[in-house]
């Protein structure tokens, strides 16, 4: 247990002032601009965002130059900062289906309406450093043009064309009346699908990777297919009450992952896919990827399965996604806990003389 | 189960031309920078008295997305969001709700969403987006003509159906 310390303020404040010095590094290299983090370290600052569950690109460059590129203070800044805003609403759910394309791949049809665009991606480079960044060269080839077509209206889900056949099992969509909010009831098991989403949306990339991870090597396997991801803009909506009708926000980016795994079938329903279902902020596939196969394992009991590993285990897997909740209690243990070790010690100590009172012979010749 | 906000969809509203044309300028001033909203101003010049109703103001919407991106809906996370309500000389009403924290941005868009709905200056507000709108259409364009090279046709070599 932590109990209060008063004293050290002037060594806290030096500490700090050695911290904001540390931070602007050597003087002689030129200061990084909020803009040119947000600019240059783009995905860094989508993860900000996504694991600070907070979307806005300029506070999480912000929070990433203040806490010296450490993600996860960011994501804490980021965190105590919305805290101080008033809640204006929920806006109309997203519809990913009217996303400007900027990157839309499948790995379950080579031919799908509307395509496949690679869009600005990492995939078939070949890892190799260039050193051409270091030494700052040449600003890159201006990007290459083709003729986009006539603007298509929505682009169709893959697994639209499956459920059109009755393969993949329906999305619910019955709007039903309540949608859970972990930001304003804490979180209770067993958890609805809505939380765990929520949940898994803001946890960290690095634990739902793993988990994800898990679930292909054999810890509660799921054969899953990636039916699609996307990447792109999509526009918000709010109805705010004093407005009346729908007022648009602005757009944010937004990756998508639809999963499709092995089959479920009973005596009733003929065997049908199933999904896993992950939505991030900014492009961030990865963590997609990540929570969809997450989420489909989450669904175990839903879906009648043993839940045996831990990907399955909802109340694991929620209460420990988040990197803020852990990084909060991994990193209380180095603040001052005199009074609680004081009395640890003086309990061993008492336990050692009550031994010694018991054993009056050390335990090695007792023994013979 | 944490019973919050109702998802129910918005009810339907009457095809209001008005709403329509007040929600193309809204997108528009959503998606416009302070200087786009400032060149508007300068090109109307209106000169009329400006009520703040409500100060701009900085705050959180939940963002909801669906499950399978066409399910029950969930929430997804929040985005800062600024809002203002001004009321123009002669009447009209004003409101702005837009991403991200630029109060004054917020504050234009209030005055403009007002000025829409103005029977004087409705169409010149449209009128004078008009360089924002082709700018944006540009932009768009852009993106989608450099996404559009990207394009990719997988062939299969296993059973070298593609030839």
């Amino acid at each position: 247990m932590y109990v209060a310390v008063k004293g050290g303020e002037a060594a806290i404040d030096n500490a700090h002032r050695l911290l904001a010095h540390e931070r602007r590094g050597d003087p002689s290299v030129p200061e990084l601009s909020v803009t040119q983090v947000s600019e240059q370290l783009g995905l860094l600052v989508d993860r900000v965002m996504t694991e600070g569950s907070l979307y806005d690109r300029a506070l999480a460059a912000l929070a990433l130059k203040q806490a010296r590129g450490d993600l996860i203070e960011a994501v804490f800044l980021v965190r105590a900062f919305r805290t101080t805003l008033p809640r204006f609403g929920y806006s109309q759910p997203v519809d990913t289906a009217r996303m400007e394309i900027r990157r839309r791949i499948s790995a379950t049809y080579k031919d799908l309406p509307g395509g496949q665009v690679l869009g600005p991606t990492f995939d078939y480079t070949h890892r190799l450093l260039d050193f051409m960044l270091e030494a700052n060269g040449e600003p890159p080839q201006p990007p290459a043009e083709a003729d986009a077509g006539a603007a298509e209206g929505d682009m169709p889900r893959v697994t639209d064309l499956l459920d059109a056949e009755g393969l993949i099992e329906p999305s619910s969509a019955s709007d039903c009346d309540t949608v859970g909010d972990l930001t304003r009831e804490p979180l209770t098991f067993p958890a609805d699908r809505d939380l765990r989403l929520q949940a898994l949306a803001r946890g960290d990339e690095g634990f739902i990777l793993a988990l994800g991870y898990s679930t292909q090597r054999g810890y509660g396997r799921t054969h899953p297919f990636v039916s699609e991801v996307r990447v792109g803009e999509v526009a918000v909506e709010l109805v705010p009450e004093e407005i009346g009708f729908a007022v648009p926000l602005g757009r944010l980016t937004v990756t998508e992952c639809q999963m499709v795994n092995q089959f479920k079938g009973s005596a009733a329903t003929p065997p049908q896919f199933t999904r896993g279902y992950g939505l991030v902020f900014g492009q961030s596939e990865r963590k997609a990827m990540a929570m969809s196969l997450v989420d489909r394992s989450l669904r175990a009991r839903e879906l009648g399965e043993d839940a045996v590993a831990p990907a399955q285990d909802e109340e694991f897997v929620l209460s420990h996604a988040d990197n803020l909740q852990a990084t909060g209690f991994v990193e209380h243990l180095k603040l001052p806990h005199y009074v609680d070790f004081q009395a640890e010690l003086d309990l061993v100590r008492r336990m050692r003389a009550e031994h010694e009172a018991n054993h009056p012979y050390p335990l090695s010749e007792a023994a013979e | 189960m944490a019973p919050s906000q109702s998802a129910s969809p918005p009810p339907e509203l009457p095809r209001d031309p008005m709403v329509a044309r007040r929600q193309a300028v809204m997108a528009l001033c959503a998606d416009g920078t302070l200087d786009d909203l400032e060149a508007v101003m300068d090109a109307l010049a209106y000169e009329g008295a400006v009520e703040d109703l409500r100060r701009p103001e900085t705050g959180l919407v939940m963002v909801r997305g669906r499950m399978g991106g066409d399910g029950n809906p969930f929430n997804f996370g929040e985005a800062t969001v600024t809002r203002a309500a001004v009321r123009l000389q002669s009447g009209e009403t004003g409101f702005a709700y837009q991403l991200g924290r630029d109060v004054k941005k917020a504050r234009l868009a209030a005055i403009l969403d007002a000025l829409v709905q103005n029977p004087r200056y409705g169409r010149e507000v449209e009128r004078a987006m008009d360089p924002l709108r082709t700018r944006l259409a540009g932009e768009r364009s852009t993106r989608e003509r450099r996404t559009a090279a990207t394009r990719v046709n997988f062939f299969t070599m296993v059973r070298g159906e593609d030839q």
